[in-house]
């Protein structure tokens, strides 16, 4: 096993202590602490866990059980463009999983990955209430509508161009 | 109360009972994979998960899980109905359908919950075919986790959690990827483990076994260029005999130093002997602390607690670290036991230590790994070579071709087999302690003790206290069994709240009796009750029952030692703690 050590920024650890004691450090509260947590530091990595298992008084086998239930979390860093497809139902009827597939094949990546250069990552997501424009997909907090496998390249097209 | 109706009878429960109880009350006994009740050691887990206890209640349009459905008046169930007993086929076959199929090798083969179920529901196909789970097995110094074989009852996510407040099992990921495990899904040794063994004790299945050393065994008996010393501890004789059939509670120190003699050990000794020889040193230290105590010294540490529990050490290393100066630095038995063999015992039989093995029998697998802990090696040779689980005893006696029921009483070889009744109570919960005080006594107060026997510091209960009276200074005692019970005394010392002078705590349900390494009771509570009343008979039945009344360790001490707390007892026979407390945030 190689164990490589991730520095988290004391700054966004105390802001999680914070939110921790916002909660009054209520063990019971472990799901809502662990949802500011995603939110400060964009997803979950052990360090994380650790400190959110210390601040509630839980144990970390606990907590790395509540992350790992949850498909919300995530203990992989999300991309810069994070792209979400929407597989609920009247997304998936109009075609989400073809979408889904040719964003995997041009990307590269599985569900649930991000890219070598930590610009796009991938995550399926259930019904954003915009059925009438299914196929859905959300580049952050851009929504396309009416994606086709055409489409696809047209949207990576977008962001590439931005860096 | 409430009347119900279970298969045509009826009968008379209260209110909150559930249907596996009244059913229970009837003699019905309704099958169950992952409920599991400890009676008196208030552990109970119902989880509902297995589905293997459903009934049928009329009226209800889906099968009930009794474990986990409440009597109601009126209420009509069926236990074995064609539909309950088709479903509960169903759903053993399902199980089974993600469960390797290497029972006849698996270590748990003949003692697992989940082959006695398929003989019971006459399971004779799967006739499902899918996907099977697969991880990586888990080797650990003295548990090894096999998840293939997990059917998710999460008995032992209990155990590790409520009841030792451990913390290190919980139940991952969902659906079929679902799993009980350390965090991230490390290692045990990566974990904060403190080897316990009572996931081992209450796994239904292979899951989780100790790691086996009958092997090593029979290669070193087979090598007549060693002489091989076998120390049993004082819950052994308690157990073993169950193995064979014997009724639980059956006492077997003569039978079981006959069996070993017979395996071909070159000397059968007893740990008692070293319980013996710890409440020298524990009762001294324990002493010198009061004295020091009474006397104002305000830098003396209070209580102080016992140290012969291997799962309780990792414990306090791991959780307490702040607090490791409290605990006497008494080595365990096992270990005293180790040192004084390869030093003392070695020069008296002019044998090399490289030539001697050390081997241990015990109730316990945390002991597997104690031996391995680098503090009690000289040269990187170990004191204690390896040390080998209740279980493991009766696998070997059944494959050496032993009929253990017919053999004859004899008695352990001398020096270290000599032992007295304070020795021997340290297998069950309280009896250290009841041991040290029966010579701290006598030594304190130099008076003979009229009653040996103190019934204040026996029982089951989970945190229990006494005062005993050294003439006239009162000396408080707390007691503890289980982890859990363990951190709640931990907290009140740190918060100044603990009027103790003395504790003493054990990591298992019971104490040794209940340890991971003992023939697997079965979720009954009554078989670690008749073990307890085993320990307390054989100490009875003792001509001599105080430690430093025992010729042979007063006669270490005059050829050896010197005195207790001697530089060369401190050398041999002490310790230290570490601070295990994880200091680095590591991701892998």
């Amino acid at each position: 096993m190689t164990s490589i050590k991730l520095k988290l920024k004391e700054s966004e650890v105390q802001q999680l202590k914070e939110v921790a004691k916002s909660f009054n450090n209520e063990p019971g509260e472990l799901i809502n602490v662990l949802h500011k947590a995603q939110e400060i530091f964009g997803y979950l990595p052990a360090e994380v866990q650790e400190v959110v298992a210390q601040e509630l008084n839980v144990s970390v086998a606990k907590v790395y059980g509540v992350v790992t239930f949850y498909s919300f979390f995530t203990m992989l860093p999300r991309g810069r463009y994070p792209i979400s497809i929407c597989t609920g139902t009247a997304c998936y009827v109009r075609g989400a999983e073809k979408v889904l597939d040719e964003f995997k094949r041009l990307l590269k990546v599985p569900v649930g990955e991000t890219t070598a250069d930590g610009k796009f990552s991938i995550t399926c997501l259930r019904c954003v209430g915009a059925c009438g424009l299914a196929p859905v997909v959300m580049v952050g907090d851009k929504t396309y509508g009416r994606v086709t496998t055409d489409g696809v390249k047209e949207i990576l097209k977008e962001y590439e161009d931005q860096e | 109360m409430i009347k119900i109706n279970i298969d045509n009878r009826t009968v008379e429960v209260e209110k909150g009972t559930t249907i596996f109880h009244a059913a229970k009350k009837l003699g019905i006994e309704i099958p169950t994979l992952c409920y599991m009740n400890l009676g008196d050691l208030n552990i109970e887990h119902k989880p509902g998960g297995c589905r293997v206890c459903v009934v049928e209640v009329e009226g209800r349009r889906n099968l009930a899980p009794a474990c986990a459905t409440d009597c109601y008046e009126g209420m009509v169930v069926k236990t074995h109905s064609m539909r309950v007993l088709n479903a509960r086929k169903t759903v053993l076959e399902l199980i089974l359908s993600d469960h390797p199929f290497d029972c006849l090798v698996c270590a748990k083969s003949g003692t697992c919950d989940l082959q006695d179920m398929a003989i019971k529901m006459g399971v004779r196909s799967i006739p499902f075919q899918g996907e099977k789970s697969t991880y990586k097995p888990d080797f650990s110094p003295a548990i090894i986790r096999e998840m293939d074989k997990c059917i998710m009852c999460r008995r032992c996510e209990t155990m590790c959690n409520d009841f030792q407040t451990v913390g290190v099992l919980s139940g991952i990921h969902r659906g079929f990827e679902a799993v009980v495990a350390p965090a991230f899904e490390r290692d045990l040794d990566h974990s904060e483990c403190t080897y316990c063994g009572q996931c081992v004790a209450v796994c239904p299945t292979g899951a989780l076994v100790e790691v086996d050393h009958t092997t090593q065994l029979i290669r070193d008996l087979a090598d007549t260029n060693k002489k091989v010393i076998v120390q049993t501890a004082p819950a052994v004789r308690a157990a073993l005999g169950e193995a064979f059939g014997l009724e639980p509670g059956t006492l077997v120190t003569g039978k079981m130093v006959a069996a070993l003699r017979r395996l071909g050990f070159d000397y059968v000794f007893d740990t008692d002997f070293a319980a013996d020889l710890t409440i020298m040193e524990e009762g001294t230290e324990l002493l010198d602390r009061l004295t020091r105590f009474l006397g104002g010294d305000k830098e003396v540490k209070l209580p102080m607690l016992t140290s012969c529990c291997p799962g309780w050490v990792n414990f306090f290393e791991y959780h307490f670290p702040d607090m490791r100066d409290i605990p006497s630095t008494a080595r365990s038995p096992q270990q005293m036991f180790g040192s004084i063999a390869k030093t003392y015992f070695a020069d008296k039989i002019e044998t090399k230590r490289e030539d001697m093995i050390v081997v241990s029998v015990m109730p316990c697998v945390a002991k597997k790994y104690e031996c391995t802990r680098d503090e009690f090696a000289v040269d990187g040779n170990p004191d204690v070579d390896y040390s080998i689980s209740t279980r493991e005893l009766a696998m070997l006696i059944k494959r050496s071709n032993i009929d253990f029921n017919s053999l004859p009483e004899e008695d352990f070889d001398k020096p270290m087999g000599e032992s007295t009744g304070a020795g021997v109570i340290f297998g069950a919960t309280g009896g250290v302690i009841e041991a040290a005080v029966r010579s701290a006594y006598e030594l304190h107060t130099k008076k003979q003790l009229e009653k040996i026997d103190f019934e204040q510091l026996r029982g089951l209960g989970g945190i229990r206290s006494a005062s005993v009276d050294f003439d006239g200074v009162e000396i408080k005692i707390g007691i503890a069994h289980g982890l859990g019970n363990a951190r709640k005394l931990l907290e009140d010392i740190k918060a100044g709240k603990s009027e103790y002078h003395a504790i003493e705590i054990m990591a298992c349900p019971g104490g040794c009796i209940g340890g991971g390494g003992q023939p697997l009771h079965h979720g009954n509570p009554e078989i670690i009750k008749a073990r307890q009343k085993a320990i307390y008979q054989e100490d009875a039945g003792k001509p001599i029952r105080k430690s430093h009344e025992n010729p042979y360790i007063i006669k270490l001490y005059e050829e050896f030692l010197g005195e207790p707390m001697s530089e060369k007892a401190h050398h041999l026979l002490h310790t230290h703690y570490f601070d295990k407390k994880k200091k680095d945030i590591l991701i892998d």
